[in-house]
């Protein structure tokens, strides 16, 4: 039970952090693909830019709270897999998430 | 309504989970990542991707609606009313600007 609400908190909170996060990047994309991508073209804009990069590490570690456990309730409620095997499959895909995101994140803007 | 918005905001959640870790793999690839942009040229990997920003905007929509219905102290129809109207509006608006 305790685990529930602790949960059910983490959740709330990344998603408010979340919210204002997905409208900045939403908002940013539509600007960046005018006129095509180019690898280069974007890392020319983004590396060395310190706030991008605290933004960005900020987005990741939101959402490597936030889609594990949203995926928790859809593995219980959908296929029925439940208990400790459910969280540990759920925490390899946060530590992965987590970790391919900050990569992602030092790639672009470090 | 609120049970189909619920579906959405749920299907919406998977899909953007499982393309997670696909988005930050190719990030991470830094000008090698030039290769996986052009195969993203193709229409329906376009079609794909503006996919992609209508769930996202569909999923905050949604958790938008929740933290409303959780810590809002609204009546339930204004909360569906609100929650529904906002996430209309978003999707047009990206929708116009993505196809511009």
């Amino acid at each position: 039970m305790k685990t529930q609400v602790l949960l059910w908190g983490a959740q709330r909170a990344s998603a408010a952090v979340l919210a204002l996060c997905v409208l900045v990047h939403l908002a940013t994309l539509i600007y960046a693909v005018q006129g095509g991508l180019s690898a280069a073209e974007i890392l020319a804009r983004t590396r060395g830019n310190v706030a991008w990069l605290a933004f960005y590490t900020l987005f990741v570690l939101a959402v490597t709270v936030h889609a594990p456990i949203g995926l928790r309730a859809v593995l219980g409620e959908w296929l029925g897999w439940r208990g400790r095997s459910r969280d540990a499959a759920l925490w390899i895909f946060a530590i992965v998430l987590c970790a391919l995101g900050l990569r992602a994140v030092i790639m672009v803007f470090a | 309504m609120s049970r189909r918005v619920a579906l959405v905001h749920r299907v919406s959640g998977i899909a953007l989970a499982l393309f997670l870790p696909v988005h930050f793999w190719v990030l991470g690839q830094g000008l090698a990542m030039d290769g996986f942009l052009k195969w993203t040229e193709q229409p329906l990997v376009k079609a794909a991707e503006w996919g992609l920003v209508v769930l996202l905007a569909a999923h905050l929509g949604g958790g938008l609606r929740v933290l409303a219905l959780e810590f809002l102290p609204w009546r339930d129809w204004q909360k569906g009313l609100a929650a529904a109207a906002a996430g209309i509006a978003f999707a047009a608006g990206l929708a116009f600007a993505l196809a511009l």
